[in-house]
């Protein structure tokens, strides 16, 4: 994989998502880098999962374009792709960690058959080189190993986004996108998924879009940050300057409501 | 190193009824490399503010900053953030009043990230960062421990050790002794002096009088109404 450093990974341009007449996120312009966490902020009904989605390819943006940047070919726009290429670069470059990391695992294969398939799919086929793998990604992410076998079921809320973590990042893709990935986590958790995604951002130079209410995790891990409200982003720059010198009155308010510890 | 050309700052409170705070009119002033600026003035004459500025922490209103990196002149107003990211990797030190660090991660290593950050190899970075640790007397038993557990004084070294570990071209101070006893003080007095020998450009606000006048090459007088004396 050729390391591209001379422009954007991902070019947004003017992305509008209409549910009916309804406005899901409105004309949301970025670009990412590689090695950039942009953070996505905003209070619930923001817009911010729609533009993931649309992002993601997962919804179809009823206006705008979505640029990936593919090696020799070039930026390339992302809706004109056939469903199989797009298939195909959500398994191996693009990955998507959820919210409910029930909705991104598969609940009734075990632990290890979830990182490892997505190995599989793209064409891993030496099954002790799989399980190596398997069970490098699980120490990874802090999954004792001695449940490799067992089903996420048996698995806290934690241990799921973690093991979805795994499942995503096994690929070594180059742009993962988070919703909300450490929502509904206790804090002792939270910490540790952080310090996780600080040092695969910094090893693997990986790309992230995280979206998530909590301004205390894009403090740590975003280097820019879009505000969003009523599906249209108000303020945009770099995190400590966004969240140190609000401009916008949403933006003010939403600093200003954060109850220190 | 850095030029500051009528600057002006204010904040507009749209929580507060839509008021507008002027805090800086009109700050004009230059420092050379070896230099220590040192920012004097009464609480809220916008010391603080114009070493954020500086960092493009806040966004001026008008006036231009002008840092000296990688040879060329840029202006941290106008400058694209990208560029920003990468003086502030290169150019800029930083030492703020609070210490921000994803918890779970060893002081040793919030220390040794700047070095990373840039390549240097693992072994030498934890070796400058031990060196670092050792000379800010902080005990070796609390560096595989997040600073976030430590006392004031203690993270404030870790700010100041994380800053220092790097020549930056470029240091900001901002009150990097408030929480420090008399014996580590003078440890970030042989810091700044270092500094300012490799031809450091440094700008800083310093509470103490003894600091001050023992770093300091030239004072900037800022009043209570935005201006400088």
């Amino acid at each position: 994989m050729s390391v591209h450093d001379e422009g954007p990974l991902l070019k947004v341009m003017g992305v509008t998502k209409y549910f009916g007449s309804r406005v899901g996120c409105r004309d949301v312009s970025f670009d990412l880098w590689p090695g950039e966490v942009l953070g996505i902020v905003g209070e619930s009904g923001s817009g911010k999962t729609t533009l993931l989605s649309s992002l993601s390819g997962y919804l179809e943006p009823s206006t705008g374009t979505v640029k990936y940047w593919m090696g020799q070919e070039g930026l390339v726009d992302v809706g004109r792709l056939s469903d199989p290429q797009r298939r195909y670069l959500m398994r191996t470059e693009w990955g998507m960690v959820r919210q409910n990391p029930r909705e991104g695992l598969r609940m009734r294969v075990s632990a290890g058959a979830n990182v490892g398939e997505r190995l599989m799919a793209l064409g891993a086929r030496h099954y002790g080189k799989i399980r190596s793998e398997v069970f490098k990604w699980l120490d990874r992410v802090e999954i004792d190993l001695g449940r490799v076998d067992d089903s996420p079921e048996t698995f806290s809320g934690g241990m799921l986004q973690r093991l979805q973590i795994a499942r995503n990042l096994v690929t070594k893709p180059r742009l993962v996108l988070m919703d909300e990935p450490t929502g509904g986590l206790d804090v002792s958790v939270q910490a540790r998924l952080l310090d996780l995604m600080r040092s695969l951002v910094s090893e693997l130079g990986l790309s992230l879009i995280i979206v998530t209410h909590d301004l205390a995790v894009v403090r740590l891990l975003a280097h820019r940050l879009l505000v969003m409200r009523n599906g249209e982003v108000v303020e945009s720059g770099l995190t400590d300057q966004v969240l140190d010198d609000p401009h916008h009155a949403y933006t003010q308010l939403l600093v200003s409501s954060v109850i220190q510890p | 190193m850095i030029v500051i050309d009528s600057l002006r700052k204010s904040f507009f409170l749209h929580l507060q009824g839509g008021v507008t705070l002027s805090v800086l009119k009109k700050i004009s002033l230059e420092v050379k490399a070896g230099e220590c600026l040192a920012l004097c003035g009464p609480s809220g004459s916008g010391k603080s503010t114009l070493v954020r500025l500086l960092y493009a922490n806040y966004k001026a209103r008008d006036g231009k900053i002008l840092v000296r990196h990688q040879g060329q002149w840029v202006d941290m107003v106008k400058a694209e953030l990208r560029k920003v990211l990468e003086i502030r990797k290169l150019t800029i030190g930083y030492v703020s009043q609070f210490l921000r660090v994803i918890p779970r991660i060893p002081a040793l290593d919030v220390v040794m990230e700047p070095l990373q950050r840039e390549g240097i190899a693992a072994h030498n970075a934890r070796r400058h960062a031990e060196d670092m640790l050792t000379r800010l007397n902080i005990p070796q038993r609390l560096w595989g421990i997040s600073p976030t557990t430590f006392s004031g004084g203690e993270q404030q070294r870790i700010n100041i050790a994380r800053s220092f570990i790097k020549p930056y071209p470029i240091l900001l101070l901002d009150e990097p002794t408030a929480a420090l006893d008399a014996t580590n003080r003078r440890v970030v007095v042989e810091l700044i002096q270092d500094a300012k020998e490799r031809g450091a450009a440094i700008v800083g606000v310093f509470h103490d009088e003894e600091v001050r006048d023992a770093v300091s090459t030239c004072i900037f007088e800022m009043t209570f109404d935005g201006g400088q004396a």
